[in-house]
């Protein structure tokens, strides 16, 4: 680390001395590539054990795959699509995730948009008790909700999860909205009532679009959230495989199969598919949001 | 089945984004045909209404409810004063949670910060830095019950003789040595499913820090070096010391992660052999023992110990809310 001192441009040097200097920097780039290698190591583990046929996978280190004669097979995603209800679960993920996404970001724009451009009394106290309920375990909430839907038959239902996701990612997106609203310029928004533009118009056809990056740092956030929760689904689906999403039925499975887990290396990736997909496209939106709202947990 | 399924789609896709619009016009419908100053009164209220009311009916009354729980026996008949509290402060496998909560907040908090910093040190001086951040990154988009699943596949043990499945342990049968199991062995056990927590959590810690690390002004460091500082020296008195409150953020954040941690306890022990963690504990009173006193006090104290965290942040909201 302690080797390169200056970062003259490389242009002006001579071979010998860029040779130098390139030879001085080595050490960083082995400690950067080893360092990255061994993060990825468990990963790709995984991905080549999924494609391993289902009776070395359990008993042979996924290292001898590379070891003549080479046997790759989708055996292990043919298998856990069909048999053990994942294709259900991945669509109750997808059920669960999109509307458990839209409602609290809707809402949460409605109520940010009344913090931050409407007078009301309480306003300001309301909105720190928001920035403390940021912390809040979930578990301070379950048993009581629990109670709650048992009443109301929620429990095993979308629409009960759905509320649930809702509530539990609602600090975090008026915080970040909030903060977002307080930033665009007030004269846009005071000349737009001037010009006889309702509330309505005034939030879809203007403050709605001017936030699309702060909609889409959400959005993915808290698609993410849900999607890879297994807590919430736990507690308020739990006991019913019909709608059970990918995460309960992995962990099932992986607690119920004993010795034979590893079959669930290709179910694991399945999951993993769309969740890399989102991130790998709209990353920078996922750090803007994590850079914003670095506050919960 | 598949009709109900088709409905269930239809919903989701159109039906609750359009009940949410919906609401905002009807609302404002209303509000258009009362007097003026009815209307300015009751218009804030009525926007932020339905998220105050989830806030209200998920986060605050059960957070009243589950502390009154926990003063309750277990199936809530009747009051037991502080028995549940002293249950899980004296009882054995309790206070093993207790300190396995410690372990986590200690190791991934020191982890995640100090693996961030380097690697966002380190990535700094290479130009491939984006491919390489992207690396160590990744493993947050993914769930902790399929990191659970990767893990396994780390720590799988087999007695010694037969062939080894899991990384780790192929590593040193190779080299000569005795397979451990690590997720079985109580010497062991603990840091391993905490080093899952680490691979999670450190992507998040580098990207914070790094964006910290960039906003440090270049002349400062480039003085320092023309003075004769050292790379090590520059760390330590000017990069960590500038950084002191973004590392106060990542370290929080982890404290709370620490507390809250569940999935990869509850995928790759169960909480067994000794593992056992506060958020895992709880989950157990409520659903095997069927002991809502004693799975409230648990999550009381979970709370009363992230209270710190939520003061610290109502009090940075508050000044830079002054600052604005």
């Amino acid at each position: 680390m302690s080797t390169n001192t200056t970062r003259p441009s490389p242009k002006r040097l001579s071979l010998a001395a860029r040779l130098a200097h390139f030879l001085q920097r080595t050490p960083i780039h082995i400690a950067v590539i080893v360092l990255s290698l061994l993060w990825m190591e468990p990963a790709i583990s995984l991905l080549v054990s999924s494609f391993r046929p289902p009776n070395l996978v359990s008993t042979t280190g996924w290292w001898t795959a590379f070891k003549l004669p080479f046997q790759f097979t989708l055996e292990l995603y043919r298998e856990s699509l069909t048999t053990s209800g994942m294709g259900q679960s991945f669509v109750n993920s997808l059920f669960i995730t999109i509307p458990a996404t839209v409602i609290p970001i809707m809402i949460a724009a409605f109520a940010a948009y009344a913090f931050s451009w409407m007078e009301f009394p309480g306003r300001n106290i309301l909105f720190v008790i928001v920035v403390g309920l940021l912390v809040v375990p979930l578990q301070m909430t379950l048993i009581p909700v629990l109670r709650l839907y048992v009443k109301l038959k929620l429990v095993g239902t979308f629409p009960g999860i759905w509320l649930a996701h809702t509530a539990y990612g609602l600090p975090l997106a008026i915080y970040l909205f909030r903060n977002f609203f307080s930033t665009l310029p007030r004269d846009i928004l005071e000349s737009a009532y001037l010009d006889g533009a309702s509330s309505f118009t005034a939030f879809f056809r203007l403050v709605l679009p001017l936030s699309v990056p702060a909609i889409a740092s959400l959005a993915i956030f808290q698609f993410l959230w849900v999607w890879n929760d297994l807590l919430v689904a736990l507690i308020y689906l739990g006991g019913y495989p019909d709608v059970a999403p990918l995460t309960v039925t992995i962990s099932n499975l992986v607690t119920s199969m004993g010795q034979g887990w590893q079959l669930l290396t290709a179910a694991a990736f399945i999951s993993m598919a769309l969740p890399l997909f989102l991130f790998l496209t709209l990353q920078r939106f996922f750090v803007r949001g994590l850079l914003a709202g670095s506050v919960k947990g | 089945m598949l009709g109900s399924r088709l409905i269930t789609a239809i919903v989701v896709v159109v039906g609750v984004p359009a009940a949410t619009v919906g609401y905002v016009a009807l609302v404002e419908w209303l509000v258009g045909r009362l007097p003026f100053i009815w209307r300015r009164r009751l218009r804030p209220w009525l926007w932020a209404g339905p998220a105050l009311a989830f806030l209200g009916v998920y986060l605050v009354y059960p957070m009243v409810y589950t502390f009154v729980l926990s003063f309750k026996n277990a199936n809530s008949s009747k009051f037991v004063g502080i028995d549940n509290y002293k249950y899980v402060f004296t009882n054995a496998s309790s206070l093993t949670t207790l300190r396995n909560n410690l372990y986590w907040l200690v190791l991934l908090a020191g982890a995640v910060v100090v693996f961030g910093l380097l690697f966002a040190v380190l990535f700094d001086r290479v130009r491939y830095e984006p491919v390489v951040k992207g690396v160590i990154f990744l493993p947050m988009a993914i769930s902790f019950v399929a990191a659970s699943v990767i893990w396994k596949l780390q720590y799988d043990y087999q007695p010694l003789g037969v062939a080894q499945t899991g990384t780790f342990n192929g590593l040193i049968v190779a080299l000569g040595g005795q397979p451990v199991a690590w997720l079985v062995d109580r010497a062991v056990n603990n840091f391993a499913l905490i080093l899952v927590g680490v691979w999670m959590w450190t992507g998040y810690g580098m990207v914070i820090l790094s964006a910290a690390l960039k906003g440090i002004p270049v002349e400062l460091i480039e003085a320092a070096r023309v003075d004769g500082a050292t790379e090590i020296q520059i760390l330590f008195r000017i990069i960590i010391p500038m950084m002191g409150s973004t590392i106060a953020v990542v370290a929080t954040t982890m404290v709370i992660n620490a507390l809250k941690a569940f999935d990869i306890v509850y995928v790759m022990t169960s909480g067994n052999y000794g593992t056992d963690v506060m958020a895992n504990q709880m989950y157990k009173q409520m659903f095997l023992f069927n002991n809502f006193g004693v799975a409230s006090a648990v999550a009381v104290v979970l709370l009363i110990a992230i209270v710190p965290v939520m003061l610290i942040n109502i009090r940075r909201f508050r000044i830079q809310e002054a600052l604005r």
